[in-house]
């Protein structure tokens, strides 16, 4: 009995822990790889696995998509997780073409979308800046 | 059967996934990418959600893998090798997945007929459409009708993001022709 009810735990719960392997193989992707690009597509996988689980909340077991039948007696899964899933995408696609347009401005700027080159550019940058700053200084000139 | 079709969907959508994490050519991860959004397209016809997954498959593995590609041809072909490898992201992710997983065993198993979340507002809206909106698609009644007011938000939204991708690279041919002929 006490395995019974542990199985049907497992079982009943195994879909919600998948969600989370794909949602932390996202965020991985997201904090680990220095490419742009592929944080982006990091940031939709993870996106992506939201959704498995918010949808996966609204189904009931024997029932059906939520489009009325000539069956009275049907049963439907919650309209409601999927109605809130769908403007998410379209919000997720507006969110990763502002993104990818933004990537496409790095790239103008710096020649790269490594976000590791593009640090050592902004370094150098400040690094420069700093130095002439100090040079002003020494020359005893008006630093503004 | 439901349970095997899951399973076989979860184990190509990981595969997937940690081919995406590995690839290094931008090409095959955009592909890859695609590959994923129709999976997951899958999986929600699997739970019912009809409407979420063609919007997915024809935003996610349609319209984002075309923008994708455009950025790849205005930018870079391959990713760089890290570095160094760290254990920091990793355990970051493991972390947080434990979190995440200790939150989910409150929850009420997968499909229970009277989780909390079946127990309010969805029973109402699927019990009133057939007379308030007489639409037989309970999504698109709730979507158009009854939430109407939040799909113009969204469209806003589309809208502003829209204005903002022209702003950001507007002008991008003409200034790398000035630049080329600098």
């Amino acid at each position: 009995m006490e395995q019974m009810t542990t199985l049907t735990f497992v079982l009943g719960h195994m879909n919600y822990w998948l969600f989370v392997v794909l949602m932390m193989t996202g965020l991985y992707i997201v904090v680990a790889r220095g490419n742009l690009l592929k944080k982006v597509v990091g940031l939709n996988l993870f996106q992506a696995a939201v959704f498995m689980l918010y949808i996966s909340m609204g189904k009931v077991a024997g029932g059906t998509a939520p489009i009325f039948t000539n069956n009275p007696a049907e049963t439907y899964s919650n309209p409601l997780p999927h109605v809130l899933i769908l403007t998410a995408i379209v919000v997720g696609i507006a969110t990763t073409a502002l993104g990818l347009a933004l990537i496409v401005r790095i790239n103008e700027t710096y020649d790269t979308i490594e976000e590791d080159e593009i640090l050592a550019l902004d370094h150098a940058t400040a690094q420069k800046e700093i130095d002439a700053v100090a040079k002003l200084g020494s020359d005893g000139g008006d630093v503004k | 059967m439901e349970l095997a079709i899951t399973l076989i969907l979860f184990v190509a959508l990981v595969t997937t996934a940690i081919a995406i994490v590995v690839m290094r050519h931008l090409f095959s991860v955009v592909m890859l990418s695609g590959v994923f959004s129709l999976l997951a397209a899958l999986l929600f016809i699997v739970m019912d959600a009809v409407d979420v997954a063609f919007t997915e498959a024809a935003v996610g593995a349609g319209i984002s893998t075309v923008l994708m590609l455009g950025t790849i041809a205005l930018t870079a072909r391959s990713e760089l090798p890290p570095a160094k490898f760290s254990l920091t992201p990793l355990a970051v992710v493991v972390l947080t997945g434990a979190v995440l997983i200790y939150g989910t065993l409150d929850m009420p198993n997968f499909g229970t007929p009277d989780a909390p979340v079946q127990m309010h507002v969805g029973p109402d809206y699927i019990a009133k459409t057939p007379t308030d909106i007489d639409v037989p698609n309970i999504v698109t009644a709730v979507l158009a009708s009854y939430r109407g007011f939040d799909t113009l938000g969204e469209v806003t939204v589309v809208f502003t993001a829209g204005l903002g991708v022209i702003l950001l690279i507007s002008g991008l041919g003409k200034r790398q022709r000035r630049k080329r002929g600098r």
